[in-house]
């Protein structure tokens, strides 16, 4: 049974998320925490704006706030985002990672500590290669990893070095990557 | 190359062993790291492992136990200091609008930098006070565990890679000059005026074991709560609140809030966004 889910996505991924988070309906079981590089403003507009296309809550990940299911949460612009073994966040202001603060890898890596194999990793459309070491960890904790089809990501950069290197069980468009997650978030065993 | 002895058949081991060694190393040397947030040591622990080519905590732990110059380096792992000048300028624009038209009332008063690190912050602080017309009005302690970045606060003496990024921060958070005026250049470093760190005193605190401070009408902590577990978070907001003067103004990093801490009814907000705070009268 899987715990969470950990997104991470660069350029072209505020289409994608757009197109990706609705389609995770009322009831789904699982928090989704996002990583998402878009500078270092403030964010609060787009957050607003996802929270009232989507059933689940979005909102921004605090210091020692508490993971629960319903939510989508956004790492702050400017801090890696890191997952306690309580299931609480931290944050950090330590260096940039793949020229990213927040990065994908920083937040993948933490996460697979405290999930192992009960953990879905997604890579989607980049122009980075951050997230692909991140996901490779996921995936060699037993965990579940799931890459956007370069062919139809923005950019295919990021898709294609976590392709390359993480080797993921599944490389699907954002349309079957929704029905992937929603399949797994619902599994038992 | 060695492999690091953990996977995910064994995290607990991981954090078993973290465990240890932070205790281990509140014997031997004192700093106390074991109510910081686990996954930021974790990450740095890790970090040192394969940088120096352990395979084990455990090794790392005898490393650290009988070697003073290891442990140093291993100091600096831990505690993070990356900063910048006029970092979130926004609330420096914030400090210098609602914050020194309060500091104007007293003839004289102090003003405490906890976590200072490498001093980017206070040399800002203290480039805002020289043009508000305060700098000869007050004391400002610059404090920090680590210290070795205190003696390069001290000295003032940066890297000029980062100037771009720090006019900008200093322009945005309305100054009033050009950053340029206040420091020389030489060899591609930056060097500030000795003027502005007369009235800066950089003094070894350890915010975890030590004291309060002394009677300031100003604390300014920014990004160093977030590495403190709940209950240490709320012994330092404590901390705080003992430190300052009745109406003394606390200023936190912007993803850092006393909100839910202990003391949450003793302040009152006057920046929410900010996380700029007043000490409550009475």
């Amino acid at each position: 049974m899987y715990k969470a889910i950990v997104i991470g996505t660069s350029y072209g991924g505020l289409e994608a998320l757009k197109t990706l988070l609705p389609k995770l309906g009322s009831g789904f079981p699982l928090p989704v925490i996002v990583v998402l590089h878009i500078g270092e403003h403030n964010n609060e507009t787009f957050l607003t704006y996802m929270d009232s296309i989507c059933t689940l809550s979005v909102k921004e990940a605090e210091s020692h706030e508490k993971i629960n299911p319903g939510y989508v949460y956004f790492a702050p612009p400017n801090y890696h985002l890191l997952i306690e073994s309580d299931f609480t966040f931290s944050l950090t202001t330590d260096h940039k990672h793949n020229f990213s603060r927040p990065s994908i890898d920083i937040l993948f890596e933490s996460a697979a500590w405290v999930y192992t194999h009960r953990l879905i990793g997604v890579v989607l459309t980049g122009a980075n290669s951050d997230g692909a070491q991140g996901l490779k960890m996921i995936k060699d904790f037993g965990g579940m990893s799931i890459v956007q089809d370069p062919n139809s990501a923005l950019s295919p950069a990021m898709p294609r070095a976590a392709l390359k290197i993480a080797k993921p069980e599944y490389q699907l468009n954002l349309e079957d990557i929704a029905v992937k997650l929603i399949e797994f978030a619902f599994k038992r065993k | 190359m060695t492999q690091i002895n953990y996977n995910s058949s064994n995290v607990d081991l991981l954090n078993i062993e973290i465990q240890l060694l932070m205790e281990a190393i509140f014997l031997r040397y004192g700093y106390d790291f074991r109510n910081y947030s686990k996954a930021h040591i974790k990450r740095r622990v890790l970090h040192r492992l394969v940088l120096s080519n352990l395979s084990s905590v455990t090794q790392l732990q005898d490393m650290v136990l009988r070697d003073r110059g290891f442990f140093n380096e291993f100091l600096d792992d831990l505690s993070i200091n990356v900063t910048e000048m006029f970092r979130d300028p926004e609330f420096y624009k914030s400090l210098r609008e609602n914050i020194i038209p309060k500091l104007r009332t007293y003839a004289y008063f102090k003003i405490w930098h906890a976590g200072c690190s490498t001093g980017e912050e206070v040399y800002s602080l203290a480039i805002l006070l020289k043009e508000e017309g305060l700098l000869d009005r007050c004391q400002v302690y610059a404090t920090d565990f680590n210290r070795k970045v205190l003696s390069t606060a001290k000295e003032g003496v940066y890297q000029k890679n980062e100037i771009e990024q720090y006019e900008r921060n200093y322009q945005l958070s309305g100054g009033l000059h050009k950053l340029s005026d206040y420091y020389k250049s030489r060899y591609g470093s930056i060097i500030f005026d000795k003027e502005l760190s007369n009235k800066i005193v950089f003094a070894d605190h350890n915010l975890v074991i030590d004291k309060v401070f002394a009677d300031v009408n100003l604390i300014l902590c920014r990004n160093v709560l977030i590495y403190f577990e709940k209950n240490l978070q709320d012994n330092v907001i404590g901390l705080f609140y003992e430190s300052l003067v009745p109406s003394g103004i606390l200023c936190l990093g912007t993803k850092e809030s006393i909100k839910f801490s202990r003391h949450e009814n003793f302040f009152e907000a006057i920046d929410t966004k900010q996380k700029i705070y007043k000490k409550k009268i009475g």
